[in-house]
């Protein structure tokens, strides 16, 4: 069940909105954002704050302006918005008003994706509550702020949750990439200043209007502030999603709350932040779970904070073999790189699962974790869909040359 | 032809975009929840009604997975194969589908109730391995079970 607006409001929910609207500046409200070190949930993490701060303020800006929740969540193994919009919808809703507020925009979108049906219907009804209520519409809760929300369903393609594609597709265009600069902050949706903001991240800002930065920042373990949704999948014994403070290290997700490893499976490597991030090992389970710290001791990246282990009866050639072929159908063809080379990727892992790998394709594999690298192609789709690759290169270079030697993957024997 | 009723919706499901050819994934929304699929003549009305181009509005339409420009059947199942379901034994789901129904990936029943389809990861990851019928999320599937969904939808 969704929390209706009474339950809401009972836990001071829209105080944070009211309290904008009355007594801060947008600029304020930008800076209370940034002193939180609240970074985005969708993946990069840039500062929000920040993000905010490029968008033309005052009588001067460029109209309309609008702000996006970026709720395309279509990462493999990532499903923490989802549990975030169907749960309580109205928390995204306050969040998205006053980041509007904070940018002056008089316009705001939900681009949700088609597959969250239940996210969807649960979105309508709240912001049905919302406008009721007049924390939407004309004249803010009384004040001389205006805001419209919309909720956009689009029609799949993971390519829609890369913020300029995702502008094409919201203006009913083919949602290919645009190229940057110029950015959305100046020129986004119809050419007007324009934020998207993932929903997880949006979904914390009323928290840190209402009770400051400082309190934010002291709910995380590390120096990224705030509580993060965490989820496992894979053989666990409770698959799930948990809010917990920013910084929780691999092991305690795994072991605490998703209760350790299923009865005879071994857990053999974590993907941490989703499908686009490279292997994690045991010996870097104790890394805390946070941006920064990720990169630095394990190797990898904190991306969505949506973890999918590996166990020791899985294959993690047919893993990534797996993982490749959902982003080369997921290209959306604009460049040669990703469109021509991660259908090759994944042709060649095919070829190794099924008994037709040769010794120079790991040569060619490794050429593509260059060719594909960021800035080689117009987006961060095939940088993205090589983390898991290079990893798996580097970490489990056994199994590959195991499944050339041995004409076929080792693992459906067993 | 586009019915009256289509029309209306059309029009109404445009309105919230500042300008109308935004709308186009909700128009072709509207028709395909009455048809199930898009047929040209309609690519090219709605595109009219939008300020399009029939090829543009097509060139949209082919982008998406859940816009269907061919017939379906009267149930759409979607095999989700993202990661985590691969990891707890999609194929199996898949494999028992197909023997059910005696289609493959891509396929319609002979019958016109179903029509079969591998999608990317639908976000159900702690309920893997999971399909979705006509919208509705079946997780934590075994392949027996599968015959009993099938039968809830005639």
């Amino acid at each position: 069940m969704a929390l209706g607006l009474g339950e809401y409001e009972k836990t001071g929910g829209y105080e944070a909105l009211k309290k904008c609207l009355r007594s801060m500046t947008p600029k304020e409200v930008q800076e209370e954002v940034k002193a939180a070190g609240l970074r985005g949930r969708g993946g990069a993490g840039f500062p929000t704050g920040v993000k905010w701060s490029f968008v033309p303020i005052g009588d001067g800006a460029p109209r309309p302006k609008f702000l996006i929740s970026n709720s395309d969540e279509m990462e493999p193994g990532a499903f923490k918005d989802r549990v975030l919009m169907e749960g309580n919808p109205h928390q995204l809703i306050e969040g998205m008003a006053i980041s509007s507020y904070a940018i002056e925009a008089e316009k705001a979108y939900i681009f949700l994706r088609w597959d969250y049906g239940k996210s969807a219907a649960r979105l309508k009804f709240a912001l049905g509550e919302a406008y009721a209520a007049g924390y939407l519409g004309r004249s803010v809760a009384g004040s001389s702020y205006s805001l419209d929300i919309g909720l956009h369903v689009s029609a799949g393609r993971y390519i829609c949750g890369e913020e300029t594609a995702l502008l094409n597709a919201l203006e009913g265009k083919r949602a290919i990439p645009r190229a940057k600069p110029p950015f959305p902050g100046t020129n986004g949706l119809w050419g007007k200043p324009t934020v998207v903001n993932n929903a997880e991240t949006l979904s914390n800002v009323p928290h840190i209007i209402r009770k400051g930065a400082d309190w934010y920042k002291a709910l995380s373990l590390t120096a990224d502030g705030g509580t993060k949704v965490y989820t496992v999948s894979g053989k666990v014994k409770r698959p799930g999603f948990w809010e917990l403070p920013m910084g929780t290290t691999i092991r305690t997700i795994l072991e605490e709350h998703a209760g350790g490893m299923r009865n005879g499976a071994k857990a053999r490597a974590v993907i941490p932040g989703g499908g686009s991030t490279e292997f994690v090992l045991p010996e870097h389970f104790d890394t805390p779970m946070a941006f920064d710290v990720m990169e630095r001791e394990a190797g990898s990246r904190l991306g969505t904070g949506t973890m999918i282990v590996l166990d020791e009866a899985t294959c993690p050639v047919g893993m990534v073999h797996n993982l490749e072929r959902f982003f080369a159908r997921e290209s959306c063809g604009w460049c040669t790189p990703c469109r021509d080379g991660l259908p090759w990727v994944a042709r060649i892992l095919e070829d190794l699962e099924e008994g037709r790998g040769r010794r120079q394709d790991l040569e060619v594999l490794a050429e593509h974790t260059w060719g594909l690298k960021m800035h080689h192609t117009y987006c961060a789709l095939a940088p993205g869909a090589i983390e898991p690759l290079q990893s798996a290169l580097a970490l489990f270079k056994g199994d590959f040359i195991r499944h050339i030697e041995e004409k076929g993957c080792p693992y459906k024997r067993r | 032809m586009l019915t009256e009723d289509e029309k209306s919706k059309i029009e109404e499901a445009v309105k919230g975009y500042p300008r109308k050819r935004a709308g186009c994934v909700d128009a072709m929304r509207v028709v395909q929840e009455r048809r199930g699929w898009i047929g040209d003549e309609e690519i090219g009305e709605i595109a009219l009604m939008l300020g399009m181009t029939a090829d543009e509005l097509d060139g949209v339409a082919t982008f998406y997975p859940f816009i269907f420009r061919r017939p379906v059947g009267r149930h759409v199942i979607f095999v989700c194969d993202g990661v985590s379901c691969w990891v707890m034994g999609y194929e199996s789901i898949m494999e028992a589908l197909q023997k059910g129904l005696g289609i493959g990936p891509g396929g319609t029943t002979g019958d016109g109730r179903f029509t079969l389809l591998p999608v990317s990861c639908i976000g159900q990851c702690e309920r893997a391995p999971a399909i979705m019928v006509d919208g509705e999320v079946y997780g934590e599937l075994v392949p027996e079970e599968i015959r009993k969904i099938l039968d809830m939808y005639p």
